[in-house]
Parts: C-alpha cells; sequence; structure tokens
C-alpha cells in the first residue's frame, strides 16, 4: 500500500511574536513543529501531539490553540503569539510571573500551556470567574503532577491583580 | 544530627565529587540526585547553603553525569532527602571545616563565625572568604580520612523559591529543547499488542520518504532516523501501513486484572508470623481490595538524545538513574561502561520507571546505526502502551477484635506482580528494546524490591498493635502489561485496603474509626497525624454520615520509617463521586524546603485521588487499550479538592521525603468517605460511581 504523500512544500507567511516569519513547509505540517523546529521556538512545549494535552497551546489572533493540531494552512497571514512573547525586556510577563510567585508548577512541564490559555481569558475577559477559569482548563488542559490548586490561585493572583477581587 | 557516615558519601567519599568551590566565588553542588519536578534540586541546594554558610545565588546545582557526580543510584522511594541530602550536609560541613581551619591559620584568630562566604573573628572586621582561598586548598579529599563534621542542620529556607521554574516558565528548558551540531531525529515503531513482532514492512519505500537517513531494522526493533522530527513521524506511520506482525502469544483474561492475578501461580511469602496461639476472638471480619494496572502518563513524551564519537556514547537522559542506566545501556550496546556516558537533563513529571530508560537504548541503537547524533522521542499511544505500567495489586485481609474493641489478630495477604524492574535490578537487562534485537538479551526474572520497604508488600505491615500478625506476600510473574516502579509501589493498595479494613473492625466494635486508630497506635507521631488531620477537619465522633455527604480517614507511616500522613477526606455523592475537600497532616521530621513539602504533597494528593476513582489500564484480544488521553482520563481542574495541610515539624529529627506518603492514605480515606456518605463500600479500584450503583444494586 502506498502511503498517503505529503503535499509539496509552500512558504507560509505568519506573524510570531510580533516579527514576520516564513516557513516552507507542507501545508498539513502543526505549527508546533514549525515553531519549535524551523523557528527554534522551543518554550512551546511537544506534549501528545493529538491535541488533547494542551501543552503546545499558543495564541492565534488572541485565541488559544493547540498548535500540535493545528496545520500551518489555516495559520497564513495570522497571528501567533507563544511564551516567549509574552516576556518583558526578557522578563517573565505578569502571568509567568503570577505562576512563579505562587510557586504554580511541580515539572512545568504543562504550565506554559496553561499560562497562554490563562492569556488569551484574561485579555477577552479580565474579570473571568472562577468557573470560567476552570472550564477553560478542563476544556484543553491536563497537569500529572497534581499543580492544579496552584495554578488556580495563580491565576487569582492575576485576576486579582487587574481588578482588585479577593480570591 | 546523625553522627554515623552517610551511605551515599561512603560510597562517593572524595569531598570534590560533591563540591568545588572556585575563585569568583561560585559554589558547584554535584548530587547524584536528578529532578523530577519534585523540586529536590532547590531542597539540596539550600541544605549545602546553610551548611556552607553561604548564600543561596552562589550555589549552581549540577545535573547528575556519570562522568563527574556521585553516584547515587535512583532518585526513587523518598529517599532523595533522607539520604542525597543527608549525604551533602556532611560534604559540605566538611568542606565548611577545612576553609575554616585554612582561614584560622591566616586570620590567627581561634573563634571564627562564617557569614555569607566569608570567615571573620569575633570581634574583627577583616576577613577572609571561600574564594579567596579555593585556589590553595585541594578537595580532592576522602571524606572517610576527616573527622566528622560538626553539622548546622536544617536549610536556608524561609520562602525560597524553586531554582528551575524561571527558565521553564519562559523558554527551552526540557530534553525536548535540546539540540546538538548535527543532530537528527529518531522515532521507533512499536506494536500495538505487547505480545507482537515486527516481520517485516516496505523498507525500500520508507528510506526513500523526505528526509529519512536510516531505516534501522534489527530483529524486531525498527526506528527511523531522519533530518527532521515530522519526517521520522511520517516514515514511521507510513511503515506501519505495510508492517506484519508475529503474535508471540495471546494476552489471558482480556481487560481483567483480577482474573489474571487470580490465575497465575505466585512466589509466596509469609515473611512475618507473630509467635502464639490465636486468641479465641470476639468478632472476625475478612474483605478483599484490589487496584488495576496505572499508567504513568507523563505529559512529555519520553526522549533522549545519544552521541557515538568512535566507540565513546554519550546519552543525554531524564532517567531516575544514570549510573545504572549507564551500565545497563553499556550491557545492552556490548561495550566497555567506561565508554558510556549518561548526563541528566530534565523532562516532564516523573513519578517512577516510566519510559525515559528505554528511549536512551532507542536513541542509542538508532545514533550508532546512523552514525549521527539522535534525539529519539515516543509518540502518545507508546507512552500509554509501552512504559512500564503500575502492578496490578490484589489484597485480602482477616482481622479479628475482642470484647472491648482490641484488635487480636491480622492476615494480610498481596497478590501482585513486579513492582521494580528498573535498569540495574536482577541479572537481566531491563531496557525494552533489548530483547526484541537479532541478538536479543533478555530483562531479568522477574522479582520484587527487597523488604524493609519492599514493592508489593510495601507497607503491608501496619504499625498498629494488632494481636497475632501473618503477612504473605504472592509474587506474580510479568503479567499481560509490563510493571514496574510508581510513584509508592505497593503502598498505595496495601494501605488502601489495611485502612479500609480498619474502618470495618471500628464498626464492628462500634467505635470511631479516629479513636479506634489513635487506640492502636503507641507512636507518638503517628497519633500526632492522626489528631493533627482529624483537628484540621473538625471531625465529628458523632456524625452518622448518609444523605450523599460523609468523611473518611486514611493513614500510614510510609515504609514504616519514612514520613508519617494522615488524611481525612470529604465527598459528596451524587451522579457522580465528588472529592471536596483533603485535610491532612504531615510529620516529615525537620523540613528542608517548606512551600517544596506542601507541594509535594498537594500533587500526592491529586495523583493518588486521580488513580483512586479514575483510572486503570485495560487490555483486549487485539492488544492495548490505551492509545491517547482519550483512553485514560485523568483529574482535570473541576475535580480537585479543596486541600489544607497542616506540617508538624521536628527541628532536629532526620528530614524525610514526602513525595509518596500520600498516595495511600489519601486512596482509604475516600473509600471511608464514600462508605461514610452511603452506607456501602467500594474496595476495587478505581471506586468509580458505576461500581457504586453496582455494589448497591447487588445488596
Amino acid at each position: 500500500m502506498e502511503p498517503a504523500k505529503q503535499s509539496d512544500e509552500i512558504t507560509w507567511s505568519f506573524n510570531v511574536n510580533g516579527n514576520a516569519v516564513n516557513v516552507k513547509a507542507s501545508a498539513e505540517l502543526s505549527l508546533l513543529t514549525a515553531l519549535r523546529q524551523d523557528l527554534d521556538l522551543k518554550g512551546t512545549r511537544i506534549g501528545c501531539a493529538q491535541g488533547n494535552c494542551g501543552a503546545c497551546t499558543v495564541l492565534q489572533d488572541g485565541r488559544p490553540v493547540q498548535s500540535c493540531t493545528t496545520p500551518l494552512y489555516t495559520v497564513n497571514g495570522h497571528d501567533i503569539v507563544t511564551i516567549e512573547g509574552l516576556l518583558n525586556d526578557g522578563l517573565p510577563g505578569k502571568v509567568q510571573q503570577a505562576f512563579l510567585d505562587e510557586q504554580a508548577a511541580q515539572c512545568g512541564y504543562c504550565i506554559n500551556g496553561i499560562i497562554m490559555t490563562v492569556t488569551g481569558l484574561i485579555e477577552r475577559s479580565p474579570a473571568a470567574s472562577r468557573q470560567e477559569i476552570v472550564e477553560a482548563l478542563d476544556e484543553r488542559h491536563l497537569c500529572r503532577c497534581g499543580a492544579q490548586s496552584r495554578i488556580l490561585r495563580a491565576i487569582d493572583r492575576v485576576i486579582g491583580d487587574q481588578t482588585g477581587r479577593q480570591p | 544530627m546523625t553522627a554515623k557516615l552517610p551511605a551515599n558519601l561512603a560510597a562517593n567519599p572524595q569531598l570534590n565529587r560533591w563540591v568545588s568551590i572556585d575563585a569568583a566565588g561560585l559554589f558547584t553542588i554535584r548530587t547524584g540526585k536528578v529532578e523530577l519536578g519534585q523540586g529536590v534540586m532547590t531542597a539540596i541546594a539550600a541544605i549545602a547553603a546553610k551548611e556552607l554558610c553561604v548564600d543561596l545565588d552562589r550555589i549552581r546545582m549540577s545535573p547528575a553525569d556519570t562522568g563527574i557526580s556521585p553516584d547515587e543510584g535512583y532518585t526513587a522511594g523518598s529517599f532523595s532527602i533522607e539520604r542525597g541530602g543527608s549525604a551533602m550536609r556532611w560534604a559540605c560541613a566538611q568542606v565548611r571545616e577545612l576553609f575554616e581551619k585554612r582561614a584560622q591559620q591566616i586570620l590567627g584568630d581561634q573563634k571564627l563565625i562564617v557569614q555569607s562566604g566569608i570567615f571573620t573573628g569575633v570581634g574583627h572586621n577583616d576577613g577572609i572568604s571561600y574564594w579567596e582561598m579555593a585556589p590553595d586548598i585541594d578537595l580532592n579529599q576522602s571524606s572517610t580520612e576527616l573527622p566528622s563534621p560538626e553539622m548546622l542542620g536544617g536549610s536556608i529556607d524561609t520562602g525560597m523559591q524553586r531554582l528551575d521554574l524561571g527558565e521553564k516558565l519562559t523558554g527551552p528548558a526540557f530534553i525536548q529543547d535540546m539540540t546538538l551540531p548535527g543532530m537528527h531525529y529518531g522515532r521507533v515503531m512499536r506494536p500495538g499488542h505487547p505480545m507482537d513482532r515486527l516481520v517485516s514492512f516496505d523498507r525500500v519505500q520508507v528510506a526513500a520518504l523526505p528526509g529519512v537517513v536510516a531505516v534501522v531494522f534489527d530483529g524486531g526493533f525498527m526506528g527511523i532516523v531522519a533530518q527532521r522530527d515530522d519526517q521520522a513521524v511520517w516514515a514511521v506511520e507510513a511503515a506501519t501501513r505495510t508492517a506484519q506482525w508475529q503474535r508471540e502469544a495471546e494476552l489471558p483474561y482480556p481487560g481483567d486484572a483480577n482474573g489474571w492475578m487470580a490465575a497465575v501461580t505466585p512466589r509466596s511469602t509469609t515473611f512475618l508470623t507473630d509467635d502464639g496461639p490465636e486468641p479465641s476472638p470476639a468478632k472476625r471480619h475478612h474483605a478483599a481490595y484490589s487496584r488495576p494496572f496505572l499508567a504513568h502518563a507523563s505529559i512529555g513524551p519520553s526522549c533522549a538524545v545519544a552521541s557515538w564519537d568512535g566507540g565513546d556514547l554519550t546519552v543525554w537522559s531524564h532517567s531516575q538513574g544514570v549510573h545504572p542506566l549507564q551500565r545497563t545501556l553499556a550491557r545492552a550496546l556490548r561495550i566497555d561502561p567506561e565508554r558510556a556516558r549518561v548526563i541528566h537533563v530534565q523532562g516532564a513529571g516523573c513519578y517512577g520507571h516510566n519510559g525515559a530508560d528505554d528511549v536512551a537504548l532507542d536513541a542509542a541503537l538508532l545514533a550508532r546505526a546512523a552514525n549521527v547524533p539522535v534525539m529519539c522521542m515516543w509518540s502518545r499511544a507508546d507512552e500509554l502502551r509501552w512504559s512500564p505500567f503500575g502492578a496490578a495489586m490484589r489484597v485480602e485481609l482477616d482481622g479479628a477484635i475482642d470484647d472491648a474493641g482490641n484488635i487480636v489478630a491480622w492476615r494480610h495477604a498481596v497478590w501482585s506482580p513486579p513492582h521494580l524492574a528498573r535498569p540495574g535490578f536482577g541479572a537481566g537487562v531491563n531496557l525494552l528494546a533489548a530483547r526484541s534485537l537479532a541478538n536479543p538479551l533478555e530483562p531479568s526474572p522477574p522479582d520484587d524490591a527487597p523488604r524493609p520497604y519492599g514493592g508489593g508488600d510495601r507497607n503491608a505491615v501496619p504499625i498498629y498493635k494488632l494481636g497475632k500478625r501473618t503477612i504473605t506476600h504472592h509474587l506474580l510473574p510479568q503479567g499481560p502489561l509490563r510493571s514496574s516502579a510508581l510513584r509508592s509501589l505497593g503502598a498505595h493498595c496495601n494501605v488502601f485496603a489495611i485502612e479500609s479494613f480498619m474502618d470495618g473492625l471500628a464498626a464492628l466494635a462500634g467505635i470511631d474509626p479516629v479513636a479506634f486508630r489513635l487506640h492502636h497506635l503507641d507512636d507518638p507521631r503517628a497519633i500526632g497525624v492522626i489528631r493533627g488531620a482529624a483537628e484540621l477537619s473538625k471531625w465529628d465522633a458523632t456524625d452518622r454520615g448518609g444523605e450523599g455527604f460523609g468523611r473518611g480517614i486514611g493513614f500510614s507511616r510510609y515504609k514504616n520509617q519514612g514520613a508519617y500522613y494522615a488524611a481525612v477526606a470529604i465527598v459528596e455523592v451524587t451522579d457522580r463521586i465528588h472529592l471536596r475537600k483533603v485535610y491532612g497532616a504531615v510529620d516529615a521530621g525537620e523540613i528542608i524546603h517548606r512551600d517544596g513539602t506542601l507541594n509535594q504533597i498537594e500533587g500526592g494528593i491529586i495523583q493518588a485521588a486521580s488513580w483512586t476513582l479514575k483510572e486503570q489500564v485495560g487490555w483486549t484480544d487485539s492488544g492495548f487499550a490505551v492509545s491517547s488521553w482519550d483512553d485514560y482520563p485523568i483529574m482535570n481542574f473541576s475535580e480537585i479538592p479543596h486541600i489544607e495541610t497542616t506540617i508538624i515539624e521536628h527541628a532536629g529529627e532526620p528530614a524525610l521525603g514526602v513525595g509518596e506518603c500520600a498516595t495511600g492514605p489519601l486512596a482509604a480515606a475516600i473509600g471511608n468517605a464514600i462508605a461514610h456518605a452511603m452506607g456501602v463500600r467500594l474496595r476495587d479500584m478505581p471506586l468509580t460511581p458505576e461500581r457504586l450503583e453496582s455494589t448497591i444494586n447487588s445488596l
């Protein structure tokens, strides 16, 4: 049996963390592979590569997407933000800093994807409720180490900082 | 403080193996223990900084490396602080005393204080630092030939943050993020049935795919090396379509670990029998408990990088034991161990023997065949199928109480396949690919972690006063699914069974479960954590439960010599079983890193709750029953309980590990809380609403 043929390589153009990039690849290549292998942005983690665990989450036009199941043809012309794009002058951005302040990780492998989802969520909904947050995390993120309580505490801190709301 | 030379230091006595100090004032600390996400590097840095009397920002933690680090075996069994930490403390104290002696010669003062790395005479302003003296002090000295040091104890902790998280939360940090000049990418094709062996595939077609530089086919082992990872993945997918497999055996008892455990012949050892006749009791109780096979289910894929330079191999690995891996890789590859070096690089959270070691051999085989450095990663399906599983277990308990509610007889029998099949354990080669090669190397025959800590029999002996005890371990052969170490080994199910049974006996005696436990304990630290958890949860002995709301307690001392932990679980049963709250108390002796302790306890609670309520790995006639997270749900964000933990600290007592102490008590607390809420008890994990319904219907 013949394997399905990979389509021809085409140059895809999109923005990553505010910079225009071009990646020459087949249309089916995942955004995750393009980020990690072609663009050397390895803060986006490779998890299940099946769209289930959320470790590879990035923002596409402000919305969280699982980059492992996002083919390049769907990002052509769009804006992508990765964990590296949240840094301010090389220092952790506000969501990253809240996770550090709360020590909201064990191994930390799942966290960058979670930070991207949280960043997207609070940009749309700066005073998101605990229920909205939990639903957004349940929809796409797994943590095996059991750091969930701390993760929620870190998110409470971010939202508290911008709204003055007490957790 | 202990006055005996720690075993890990006795085995690696040269001080420069542990500590080196440069003239710029950087202290390189080398431990043989590895970071698994548990925060051990931070804790050991805190111990070193305290004992050396230097600031934490001068400490550089060096990852374990067989070329330079002390051999401390595996990072396992909650021993890292107890054994690795105590060795580091002793070594650092000896280093401090060597420098202090030199400073006394230079400064002429008999009494010196050392602060932030600077030695000064009392009442003097002049001082001299470690780094000024470092060029003149040779740390290539044997610890065994120096006097026992005076140790300060404790750590520099207060509010200390993890050393590794800043990097992880901002960019590359893990082994999957590594790169080497000329590095290629490898992927291995593994069968979808545990007993299948690869016979053939269309090799010519695969070799012609884009980017493929090598197709490795050795016996039943097959892997691809390509220029890019996506090309290697693509080539393996293509090869799968033409692969022919040979079934070497059928799987027994589809999906039924209990059926399989009852059908195979065990190797049985009754390792504890108290003398004397069994007293004639007033009441007897008998019950059986079980857990299924559990997946390791790490979030990141197993990954290794291998590079050959002539006949010399370097492997970067997230293994829990770089030294045992080095020796076993050398055997598998038939090279001199001196020519293999393994360097630790962090992977995703690791809770025991996962695929890290196996993928290291995969990478080494592919790199040797392709003659390029190779990063090899596993697919999610292989991660859930070919990583070793936590062993299934079955426990039977018989007990008897007298009229006063004293336990007078206790019989515990546990059946389980091995909980230990790591590289370096036994005479065989415990690396997955080795058995598939054309010139194969077999794994060790099934055995288990030796007592006193044990494997399937870990925590099979409770620390309660039980009258006449008989404890039997029935070691089963390797089962349909390869099993090895998963966080706390047999303690999860043994403690689940024991603590469920204690509630059963308490009910027979008509005594509150907390009071019943306290009545059977002498150890004040055990009593302390049970009281601590009960108080934190506002335990009400008169609460009759029912109506879908319940609370239950569970307790153990991990391995009977580690940390004490007691949990009270609060559950609500609707059409689902909700674990709402967990109140716990832990006594781990001296605390090295307070937040790290709490983090490990919280993680242990959530992971054990997930095992206990949700997880099981099955199999079918056609092979593995799992290929993605869809088939293996774990606890999500909406399911986690509210957690509160009291730390009962004992400064000056040995610091004990806390990574594993929560699993058994938490499982039992949930089971006991369900029984309290519903009036019926679930004894087979996972404790699901479906099982609850069928248990109720069978009454």
